[in-house]
């Protein structure tokens, strides 16, 4: 199914990263490994786990970045740069290059719900797919030698024996912040449509022209603490104890 | 195209859940263990439990990697080796426990003080005292004093709660929240939830830290200020406040000491006190009709403005006048600020006007009707939705204690105490001070073959509590509650192997520690300390701390240097009390207490460490551990948990007691107890009544509910204290007017930081060293997704922080030459450390900082002795030294708050220089440990779950 | 790009060999000749071996087959199976040539056609990642489909021993070209603006200026070990020249020269010793295709 589906349908099932909350602390990216790696497909191994050159693979996983404004934000001694941690996994990209690319047609996009899967069977560990993909979202385990990715946890969001509340992806059910929303992007009455348009939700590499269907959503605009310096007048008494005094026995009097 | 495939997409997750308390920190959320197959297939958070309402962090889901860990201990080990060495024999349970005991008697015997027991990150202090107690050594602490007990001491001298355990924002209903020095905190889940749902309503997130990751990065506005000063930026917010009358008069006159009247009598042993009555109730004047009359009187206005002679001719004036006078003062204006601190005049200002805005133009409404503890009626509850939260960035300075109660006056003078929208306790807190036990450990309370007289850990009211003999010398070997450092409230742990080893003051025999990696990351100057735990007497050849038994789980640094170490079971394969008589994670809507319980059997010769402890006090006849024919009294922990009680219907576990498990706090053991925990989840959680939910301090209904569920007997309501007579008392035994006298090296330190209303005073290190010599600040953090010292044998973990660089100023970077991926020489005016750095735009331009005890030893943690942690990996730690640069008159202080003892990690002070290319190992490093007992050399490929995989 | 050793191998002979087919289908060799004979042997297996030697990077070969079925969509699927259908008529031919000393010009054709095909479809692996900008333009199915004809005249000179001149002034034209082409590419490579930027990838652009802060995992991941290879500019530059001599200069010297010597054994040898550092230029010109390379993803770390 290397084809991506031809009329895909209304439902595109995905997940929606908030910016203005992450915090960084990688809780996503444990639990995903942890869900993933005794579940669908084969598991997520370590190579060296204890050793000088430990790697592996984790289907999600969180940067950080610097990100200095134009013209520079300073705050007293402070540096001029503010921190964002950026949650990143497969975007279930609606045009998935991943897709086309696979000669084996392992990776495929479900028609249903446009979740982008690979077949592991099928898969032949070529890497192309890896190298379509601009966000880095697919990886090869090494032990397997099958490319792994997100499954937007699939064998959990239908799985009938999990309690309703609990048919979500696991990065999403346990992120502390709640800064990781699952839902149908292809609704626009769906809750997480509704925030995307609400908090003007942006795509990662709109030239890449993949049509992600995560969403993530901007930090909020910040206000400047000496902006609001003058907006509550704050000499009621006139300065020193002895004015402060007068002023409290008024006071005190009133009341 | 090609059908899609078959999905199995509802194989249920494993066979069994188990649901029991995390222990991968010490926030201690509720976890759902998924079993398959006898093995653990899926953490994850409990959707009902009080703390984390189904979330998990990373280190609470990368528990599998924890348990299954390579680095376990497989069996008690007798050291064969010289310390250090990691050369261990494997010997039985009952040869381990013999030894101790042969160990441990005669100590109890001829001179118990000779037993030094510390126990470290643990959460079973409530046992460990009890046990410590009853063995009579005055040799007992947690760890507070190295971590956080500035914090907690200030708080509870204050408000009688603190932050953390003790208590959290009004995260629902707060308007504005100003978090200061966090970068994790023990409520870790907790406050990630609070942020973020604060966030999402729209409320206003400030965050004051040098560093702006983590929390910070997520902050509506980042303060980035200079380490040490926060307690000065506090104090110019209540400048502020106190300049535009922006303070809860109704509230300070109600609920604080503010109306209290201090003596003024210069020159005299009641300088400075409350004025009191006989019974010695504290006096205030009532504003109606003039008279003095007891401040918990009720039916009467107390004058807040008081200053006047009394009729026996005693000049008062009340708590707020002093405080007044002495905050309006122009050196704590905005601008007299900006150069210490490093903020804008206009930022501080903007951050007063906000708060000042919000407690008093956004005030909350609660149509909840409730009555004080003067009997009044109150229609509803009046919030000022201002909250606060603090930790190590200001409780780990020297300075901390005052800095902590400056924000503790900020909070009260906004009313902003227990009201919704701001801080709130959490049961069994608010409890003031003088409800809590003194200390114990004078000579008079140590006898041997006896137990201590009372509890080791307490609040001293005055220097009268202190525990010195006739000189004023210290009588615990951590020198705690001395002149040196009198408020030392949970002991001075970090203290005890530099005294042990100087014998100062007295020798120990045997050093007892439990879950404290002393060797390494918990300790200052880690060098040294190593070398002390080494160091042999020159005339016996035996080592200077003679025997050194030690649990820990797994095999960390400190392993190595003990002589008898007992491997204790991991977090899954025990029992364990998560009680309100210890550190209680209870919310501040409802008292909650958990436990552990073994999900899984151990597969090694290990045990529990607290089942342990009790067997050694049965072996070693300790009351409270055998009945009167010496026959043990509990099998286990479990039995010990369940059956325990501290006094009649009070034990460690407060729900479903009564033998029919009908009660709650009060009640006879229940035998199913554990069982009822375990069906219920392994929490407990009673909601406190509506009508007791805020204003605990002064609530009727809730101190009702205190008194039901057993945490005191009677009201205890706390009356802020914004004046702090304890501090006061220890300053007139400083001038010689009251008694016991200070001895004469003390008085100058008590007089400069034991002022009675919260002052700043630059950090003690910074006032020590040549600052042109060593211009920056470094300080650590604890990164999110790691545990101290023991998240590195955690395969999954290890992978995020591998090594920790020095992240470095744009600013000195770019003055030095330095690039990403250089090295550098750290240098403090105690040593040198060699690491890699990194470039960082967002900090304080002054301040570089690195990731908390990611370095480790060669040869630790079942690592492979060329990992990235041992080769790259570094401690800030070793540029740390715990006493201070010498004085002129050669006088060497102790790194230390000198109220608490706290110890002031951060005070450190460095400059930088680049290093030579060459070797890319961090300096220093010390000799490769050798794997302990039958550990195995790891796996190279790790393939968890693939035996389940499916398609 | 991580240059995997397996893929240059593969590309670099089976990009001779299919050149190499292109001669022979195109019938500039006669098939009686010895030579010729070898030529053909010697093509199909640089393919086969290139083919193989692609196989040593995949994660589970024993499913290679399963590569064929995508043709549709995938330009490796279609490699697989123009290569595979190539073989038949460049296997015929070969058959023709060793056992009938026959060269059918339809077959020839085909296997003309197959092999540039096949080429054509290789190089649209790389050309069509809009992830690698430097690979993303049409200038590099032409730079493989020349060099592959280009490896392909030179080596039928060398095979024909000087005695082929059409042959040797085409192999010329085409490492002239495919030496032109190339430095188009490489021009183009480096004053390309970037598809997507860091600022892009995050969205972060508005607030200003975005940089990595700390990497998600502290050591090298499958990710950046894959993508995250970079050769340093200074080695670049220096391998750079040795391609453009071993592959381009030295090829041409030898071709001159050997069309001035005529045929015999010395132009033989000279364009042996042409072919061979040709070869070497391919090798270390695809290594830099790929060790040049920068990934899209890049900008995440
Ligand atoms: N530079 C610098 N140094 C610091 C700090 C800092 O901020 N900067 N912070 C300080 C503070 S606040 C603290 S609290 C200390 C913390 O430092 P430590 O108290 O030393 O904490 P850990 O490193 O977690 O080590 C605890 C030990 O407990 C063991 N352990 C883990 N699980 C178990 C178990 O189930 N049973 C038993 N018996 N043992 C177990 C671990 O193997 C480890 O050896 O560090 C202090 N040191
Ligand atoms: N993930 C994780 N969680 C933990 C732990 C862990 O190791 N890992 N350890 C547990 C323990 S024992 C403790 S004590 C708690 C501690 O929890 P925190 O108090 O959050 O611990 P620190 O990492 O020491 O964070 C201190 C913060 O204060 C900042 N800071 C330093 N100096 C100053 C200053 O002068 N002023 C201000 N305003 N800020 C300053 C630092 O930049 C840092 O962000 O965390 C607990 N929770
Ligand atoms: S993010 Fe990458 S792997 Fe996921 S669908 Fe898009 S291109 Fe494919
Ligand atoms: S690695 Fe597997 S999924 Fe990816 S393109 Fe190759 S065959 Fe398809
Ligand atoms: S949706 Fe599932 S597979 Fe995807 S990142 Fe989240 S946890 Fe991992
Ligand atoms: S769990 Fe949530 S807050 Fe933590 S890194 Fe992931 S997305 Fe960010
Ligand atoms: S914060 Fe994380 S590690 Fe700590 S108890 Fe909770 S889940 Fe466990
Ligand atoms: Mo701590």
């Amino acid at each position: 199914m290397t084809s991506l589906p031809q009329n895909p349908t209304a439902t595109k099932l995905g997940l929606v990263i908030d910016l203005d909350v992450c915090v960084g602390c990688h809780a996503c990216v444990i639990s995903c490994k942890e869900w993933n790696t005794g579940g669908y497909g084969n598991a997520l191994s370590d190579q060296h786990p204890y050793g000088s050159d430990v790697s592996g693979t984790f289907l999600n996983r969180i940067h950080s970045f610097e990100v200095v404004p134009d013209g520079g934000e300073i705050v007293g001694e402070a540096g001029v740069a503010r921190i964002v941690h950026f949650p990143k996994s497969c975007l279930h990209c609606e045009d998935a290059p991943c897709v086309t690319v696979c000669p084996t047609g392992a990776s495929y996009k479900r028609a249903e719900d446009g979740i982008v899967l690979v077949d592991e069977d099928k898969c032949i560990g070529c890497g192309l797919c890896a190298w379509s993909c601009a966000y880095g979202a697919r990886e090869m385990d090494l032990a397997a030698g099958v490319m792994k990715k997100c499954t937007l946890c699939v064998d959990r969001i239908y799985n009938e024996t999990l309690k309703q509340e609990d048919r979500m992806p696991s990065c999403v059910r346990t992120c502390p912040a709640n800064a990781r929303h699952f839902g149908d992007l292809g609704d626009p009455a769906s809750d997480v449509s509704i925030m995307v348009a609400e908090r003007g939700g942006f795509d990662l590499m709109p030239e890449q022209e993949t049509r992600p269907t995560n969403k993530y959503l901007p930090p909020r605009p910040r206000k400047s603490l000496s902006d609001i310096a003058p907006i509550v007048p704050l000499a009621e008494n006139s300065d020193g104890a002895r004015g402060f005094f007068a002023w409290l026995d008024k006071t005190l009097d009133r009341i | 195209m090609n059908p899609e495939p078959h999905l199995a997409l509802s194989e249920p997750v494993g066979e069994e859940v188990r649901k029991t308390t995390c222990y991968m920190c010490a926030c201690r959320c509720g976890i759902d263990v998924h079993l398959k197959d006898g093995k653990v297939r899926y953490i994850e958070g409990n959707r009902d439990h009080p703390i984390n309402k189904g979330v998990l962090c990373a280190k609470g889901s990368a528990g599998i990697m924890q348990h299954y860990s390579p680095a376990r201990l497989r069996a008690p080990l007798l050291r064969t080796g010289p310390r250090g060495s990691g050369e261990f024999r494997e010997i039985s349970w009952d040869e381990a426990l013999s030894l101790a005991v042969d160990w441990l008697q005669p100590v109890r015997q001829t001179a118990p003080q000779k037993l030094a027991f510390f126990t470290g990150r643990d959460q079973s202090q409530a046992l460990t005292s009890f046990w410590a107690q009853n063995f009579g050594t005055p040799n007992y602490a947690a760890h507070g004093g190295f971590c956080s007990v500035n914090m907690a001491a200030a708080g509870i001298y204050t408000i009688g709660g603190a932050f953390w355990e003790f208590g959290a924002p009004d995260w629902d209903k707060t308007k504005l929240f100003v978090l200061f020095g966090v970068a994790e905190d023990h409520d870790s889940n907790p406050i990630k939830i609070g942020i973020s749902k604060l966030k999402k309503r729209g409320a206003r997130f400030i965050s004051v830290n040098p560093v702006r990751t983590g929390y910070s990065a997520i902050a509506d506005n980042w303060i980035g200020i200079r380490p040490g000063t926060d307690g000065l930026l506090i104090l110019a917010i209540i400048h502020e406040l106190f300049r535009a009358g922006k303070i809860d008069l109704d509230y300070l006159q109600r609920y604080t000491n503010a109306p209290w009247l201090v003596i003024d009598d210069e020159g005299k042993e009641d300088h400075g006190l409350f004025l009191r009555d006989d019974l010695g109730k504290a006096m205030v004047r009532d504003r109606t009709t003039g008279a003095l009359v007891r401040f918990d009187e009720p039916g009467h206005r107390a004058d807040l403005n008081a200053d006047f002679v009394t009729d026996d001719g005693r000049k008062v004036r009340s708590v707020l006048r002093l405080m007044a006078e002495k905050y309006l003062d122009p050196k704590y204006a905005p601008e007299a600020v900006v150069a210490e601190t490093g903020i804008p005049a206009a930022d501080i200002r903007g951050l007063a006007a906000e708060i000042a805005r919000v407690a008093f133009e956004e005030e909350i409404r609660i149509e909840q009707p409730w009555t004080d503890m003067k009997g009044e009626q109150h229609e509803a509850m009046i919030g000022r939705p201002v909250s606060f939260h603090a930790m190590r960035g200001i409780s780990a300075h020297s300075n901390g204690f005052q800095s902590a109660r400056a924000l503790h006056v900020l909070q009260t003078i906004i009313g902003s105490i227990d009201c919704p929208g701001g801080y709130r306790y959490k049961p069994p807190y608010p409890k003031p001070a003088t409800a809590h036990p003194r200390p114990h450990g004078r000579s008079e309370h140590v006898k041997p073959g006896q137990p201590l007289a009372g509890p080791h850990l307490g609040y001293p009211l005055g220097p009268e509590d202190l525990l010195v003999d006739g000189e004023g010398s210290p009588q615990r070997i951590d020198k705690a509650f001395s002149w040196e450092a009198p408020l030392s409230a949970h002991g001075m742990m970090h203290m005890v192997i530099a005294n042990a080893y100087a014998a100062d003051p007295y020798p120990v025999d045997v050093l007892f520690l439990y879950m404290a990696n002393m060797a390494w990351n918990s300790s200052m100057n880690t060098r040294s300390t190593i070398e002390m735990l080494e160091a042999r007497d020159e005339a016996t050849g035996e080592y200077r701390i003679p025997k050194i038994i030690y649990s820990d789980a797994y095999s960390s640094e400190m392993v190595a240097y003990a002589d008898l170490v007992l491997p204790d079971t991991t977090y899954l394969e025990r029992h364990d009390c998560i009680s309100l008589l210890d550190r209680p994670i209870s919310e501040p809507e409802a008292a909650c207490d958990a436990i552990r319980w073994p999900v899984l059997e151990p597969d090694r010769d290990v045990r529990g460490f607290q089942s342990v402890l009790i067997e050694l006090g049965a072996r070693l006849n300790l009351p409270g551990f055998v009945d009167e024919s010496g026959l043990p009294l509990y099998k286990d922990y479990a039995d010990y948990i369940v059956n325990h009680q501290r006094k009649p219907g009070i034990g460690p576990l407060s729900g479903w007691r009564g033998v029919d498990a009908q009660d709650e706090g009060r009640g006879s053991p229940n035998a199913d107890q554990l069982k009822n925990y375990i069906d219920n989840g392994a929490f407990f959680m009673k909601h406190i009544p509506d009508e007791a939910l805020y204003f605990k301090h002064h609530n009727a209904a809730y101190q009702q509910f205190a008194i039901d569920m057993g945490f005191f007997d009677a009201p205890q309501p706390v009356t802020i204290q914004l004046y702090v007579e304890t501090l006061q008392k220890f300053r007139l035994s400083a001038l010689g007017y009251r008694q016991p006298f200070a001895p004469e090296q003390h008085r100058q330190r008590l007089l400069d930081c034991f002022d009675p209303l919260p002052d700043w005073y630059r950090p003690f290190e910074e006032q020590g060293v040549d600052t042109a010599q060593y211009p920056y600040h470094a300080i650590t953090q604890r990164p999110m997704a790691m545990y101290h010292s023991w998240g590195s044998q955690n395969a999954w973990l290890r992978q995020i922080h591998t090594t920790n660089p020095l992240y470095v100023p744009g600013q000195i970077c770019d003055e030095l030459g330095l690039k990403n991926g250089d090295w550098a020489w750290v240098i403090s005016h105690h040593g040198r450390i060699k690491c890699e750095i990194a470039r960082t735009d967002a900090v304080n331009g002054r301040t570089m900082w690195t990731w908390n005890a990611i370095g480790k030893r060669k040869g630790a943690w079942a690592l492979d002795p060329k990992s990235p942690e041992a080769t790259k990996g570094f401690l800030l730690n070793h540029l740390i030294h715990e006493l201070l640069p010498p004085r002129a008159d050669g006088m060497r202080w102790s790194n230390s708050d000198p109220v608490t003892g706290q110890a002031a990690w951060y005070d450190l002070r460095v400059r930088i220089e680049k290093a030579d290319a060459g070797t890319e190992i961090s300096e220093p490093h010390f000799s490769t440990i050798k794997r302990p007992g039958s550990q195995q050399q790891p796996a190279d490929e790790l393939r968890f779950g693939q035996e389940w995989t499916s398609k | 790009m991580h240059p995997a050793a397996s893929i240059i191998v593969f590309t670099t002979l089976s990009g001779l060999g299919y050149g190499l087919a292109v001669v022979l289908g195109l019938g500039f060799l006669g098939p009686s000749l010895l030579s010729s004979k070898i030529a053909y042997v010697l093509s199909l297996t640089l393919i086969g071996v290139g083919l193989l030697s692609s196989l040593l990077h995949l994660g589970n070969p024993q499913r290679a087959w399963r590569a064929l079925s995508q043709w549709r969509s995938s330009w490796l699927s279609r490699e697989g199976v123009m290569a595979i259908a190539t073989f038949v008529p460049l296997t015929l031919s070969t058959t023709l040539a060793i056992f009938a000393n026959r060269h059918d010009t339809v077959l020839g054709l085909i296997t003309a056609f197959g092999s540039l095909v096949t080429v054509y479809c290789t190089s649209m692996i790389y050309a069509s990642l809009k992830t690698v900008d430097c690979w993303h333009t049409k200038l590099t199915p032409l730079c493989f489909l020349l060099f592959s004809l280009a490896g392909g005249f030179l080596l039928a000179s060398a095979i024909a021993g000087g005695n082929a001149l059409v042959v040797e002034l085409l192999a010329l034209l085409f490492v002239l070209l495919a030496l032109v082409a190339k430095m188009v590419w490489r021009k183009h490579a480096a004053t390309r603006q970037p598809r997507s930027t860091p600022e892009s990838a995050t969205g972060l652009g508005f607030i200003g200026k975005v940089r990595l802060f700390e990497r998600p995992h502290a050591l090298d991941n499958y990710l950046t070990r894959e993508m995250g290879f970079r050769v340093a500019r200074k080695h670049a530059a220096k391998l750079w020249v040795v391609a453009f001599v071993c592959g381009a200069i030295l090829p041409i010297l030898a071709l001159l020269l050997s069309v001035a010597i005529g045929s015999g054994l010395s132009a033989q040898l000279i364009l042996c010793a042409g072919i061979l550092a040709h070869l070497l230029g391919i090798l270390v010109e695809r290594w830099l295709f790929f060790a040049e390379a920068r990934h899209a993803v890049m900008n995440y770390y």
